[in-house]
């Protein structure tokens, strides 16, 4: 399955959103934070878990799906985010905690709620495997149409709900794709140290359903692979997995100071990242010029830019304001 | 509608057939509702609540499912984010170790965390509670643990008219809710049914509001507080103390969240002496709780409050050691007199 031409510049496009994002929240995020690095300060306080390198997953799947599908993230969410078209301003509010935040600020960056969409993740891992299966039992259970995909890492595939819910989506032949990012990386441990086969989609045949590998990061890799996963749910065939051998180009979490990479790792993975490598065969392609390029690259920083400043300019809810919406 | 637990009826249904009835009746009228969990299919649920379900709505409505509490809850986490109803039944709540995360982090968290966007409109139905030798990994309680974690209404019938009513509530509420059925209250002959518990239910479906307690017998001098089988000890404690001539005043609490502290301290206002009866640990739980909800109030008791509840043990095997620890109608009577000599 080939992507279009249209369909191969709004991946690009998207990955160039979301890596914009990602280095404006960098910058940001570290406000307040130096010289002393103290998680709680600054604009943006507490954990961030950068996509950095990650962006092809997330566009070569979600360029499958319309808002009625599901998707359920990680803790690393900005990338599938931004390619499921979460409000991107609603987003970037609810990273820095205001009101006009997806939710008020009562989330932040690991708890993303866009129900317009059919967004959401979790910042546990393995959580996002259960929730998804369930969405597209609701609408087998309904007679509405819709696949839903679950995004995890490959550690999360060591997880007791990974195993459970593969069975369950397989037994039930659920409309559910489940799509390992494979960083290499569980925080600091690597993936051969931490799980006992070299590749999770060949899990897959333990449960009965197709697995697949998509290797070196490679944006219409994943295209194919997700589009023949999504199709075959979509047609009532069941559950896929897909695991696809990405690239953390930042650390765990920001802070983290990356000392347990191998030496030249991570320069290695930056020769690589998936973003002008895609640019550079769009170009080859004759599907981009440097014209159209720049011009593409400043709407979309543009978007990001506008996403930032309606962020920064929005209010705080009053404090007492976390006592609402326990319940509804 | 509430309807209060003296409305008429003449039919009388254990624990388990209310739970079915409110059940059936909803699911008939909604298309939404469904259930799922090990073993609610043909056989009817380990605890028959499930009984009869299968054959009226068949197998895509009440799923038989693996045994994956993690999988399945967690789905119903997805699927009533998606505009369904789904009852899940977590066959006993000791087995909340397995699963836990799907209860506490998404069920209990979504709605809060979406800023009320995302409604969780399910019910998990478990049973609690010990008396059989079972030993402790399927006979606890573990009402403190659940009530204690926001976002999360919590109910416990103690008989099959508030069974019917709070989970007819609960599967109407928009929000999750923890339905713990105390086993020997089920009807279940083989888990030493606690006869109390069966009375008259009304055929029509009504609700019971969650979040209100019941006050089950009046009296003047003590008042009692329990919940599920703990009302049948407090009952048959009140009838002793009656004989004795004090006259006890019994609180179901029928909902730990939210919790009817108002009931309570109206009822300790009037007799001036608490006695809290729980089958869950002693500490940090549901008797720590009511109690302080009227100390800290200024209430000027008559005597210090107490609790019979279970020891902080985990329950042992023998029945000559599980029985020792179980509240009970003479440990209650026995912790008044206790409060009459201070």
């Amino acid at each position: 399955m080939q992507p279009t031409s249209e369909q191969r510049r709004w991946m690009y496009r998207q990955m160039v959103t979301s890596r914009h994002l990602e280095e404006r929240i960098e910058t940001l995020y570290m406000e307040g934070k130096t010289p002393v690095f103290n998680m709680a300060k600054g604009p943006i306080p507490g954990e961030m878990h950068l996509s950095n390198g990650q962006e092809p997953c997330a566009v070569g799947v979600c360029a499958h799906l319309n808002a009625e599908d599901v998707v359920v993230a990680t803790h690393r969410p900005h990338h599938i985010a931004v390619a499921k078209g979460v409000d991107l301003n609603a987003m970037v509010a609810e990273i820095f905690g205001k009101a006009t935040g997806l939710s008020g600020g009562r989330g932040g960056h690991m708890h993303l709620f866009d129900a317009d969409v059919n967004f959401s993740c979790s910042g546990i891992i393995g959580e996002s495997l259960g929730p998804a299966a369930g969405a597209v039992l609701s609408r087998k259970l309904q007679g509405k149409p819709g696949v839903a995909v679950a995004f995890l890492g490959e550690g999360a595939a060591n997880q007791g709900a990974f195993h459970e819910a593969l069975n369950l989506a397989a037994v039930w032949q659920l409309p559910v794709v489940f799509v390992i990012e494979d960083n290499a990386w569980g925080i600091s441990v690597a993936k051969q140290a931490s799980t006992a086969v070299p590749r999770n989609d060949l899990r897959a045949s333990a449960y009965g359903m197709p697995g697949v590998h998509v290797a070196d990061n490679d944006v219409d890799g994943v295209f194919a692979a997700a589009g023949q996963a999504i199709a075959r749910a979509r047609e009532g065939r069941g559950p896929t997995l897909i695991e696809i051998e990405t690239s953390r180009l930042a650390g765990h979490f920001m802070g983290d100071g990356e000392d347990y990479r191998p030496e030249g790792e991570k320069e290695a993975l930056q020769q690589r990242d998936p973003i002008p490598r895609y640019r550079q065969a769009l170009l080859e392609a004759g599907l981009l010029d440097e014209a159209a390029d720049t011009a593409l690259v400043k709407e979309a920083h543009a978007r990001v830019e506008a996403a930032i400043r309606f962020a920064q300019q929005s209010d705080f809810l009053p404090p007492e304001a976390a006592l609402e919406t326990v319940f509804v | 509608m509430t309807t209060t637990s003296t409305a008429s009826g003449t039919r009388k249904l254990t624990i388990a057939r209310a739970m079915a009835e409110a059940t059936a009746q909803e699911m008939r009228t909604d298309p939404s509702v469904f259930v799922m969990g090990e073993d609610v299919g043909p056989l009817g649920g380990v605890f028959g609540n499930t009984r009869g379900l299968h054959e009226e709505f068949g197998p895509e409505r009440i799923l038989d499912t693996p045994i994956s509490e993690t999988a399945f809850i967690g789905a119903a986490v997805g699927a009533a984010s998606d505009g369904m109803r789904p009852i899940v039944e977590l066959m006993f709540v000791d087995f909340l170790g397995v699963c836990f995360d799907a209860i506490y982090n998404m069920m209990a968290k979504n709605t809060y965390f979406s800023g009320g966007k995302v409604r969780v409109p399910m019910v998990l139905m478990t049973s609690t509670g010990g008396g059989y030798s079972d030993a402790g990994q399927h006979s606890q309680c573990l009402y403190g643990t659940f009530a204690h974690l926001p976002g999360m209404k919590v109910v416990v019938p103690s008989n099959a008219y508030d069974a019917k009513g709070l989970m007819t509530a609960a599967i109407r509420d928009d929000n999750p809710v923890v339905f713990m059925y105390h086993k020997a209250l089920q009807g279940m002959g083989w888990l030493g049914t606690e006869k109390g518990a069966t009375v008259p239910v009304p055929e029509e479906s009504y609700t019971v509001e969650i979040g209100r307690a019941s006050v089950v017998r009046e009296g003047q001098d003590l008042t009692l507080v329990s919940l599920g089988a703990g009302v049948h000890h407090c009952l048959r404690a009140a009838k002793t103390l009656a004989d004795e001539g004090f006259d006890a005043e019994v609180v179901d609490l029928r909902s730990l969240v939210p919790l009817d502290r108002e009931t309570v301290r109206a009822s300790v206002a009037k007799t001036g002496r608490l006695i809290v009866v729980d089958e869950d640990y002693h500490s940090y739980g549901v008797s720590g709780e009511i109690i302080a909800s009227v100390v800290e109030h200024d209430h000027r008791l008559k005597a210090a409050p107490a609790r019979v509840a279970y020891p902080d043990i985990p329950i042992p095997f023998a029945p000559t050691m599980e029985q020792w620890a179980l509240p009970n109608a003479d440990k209650i009577v026995a912790a008044f007199h206790q409060m009459l000599s201070q």
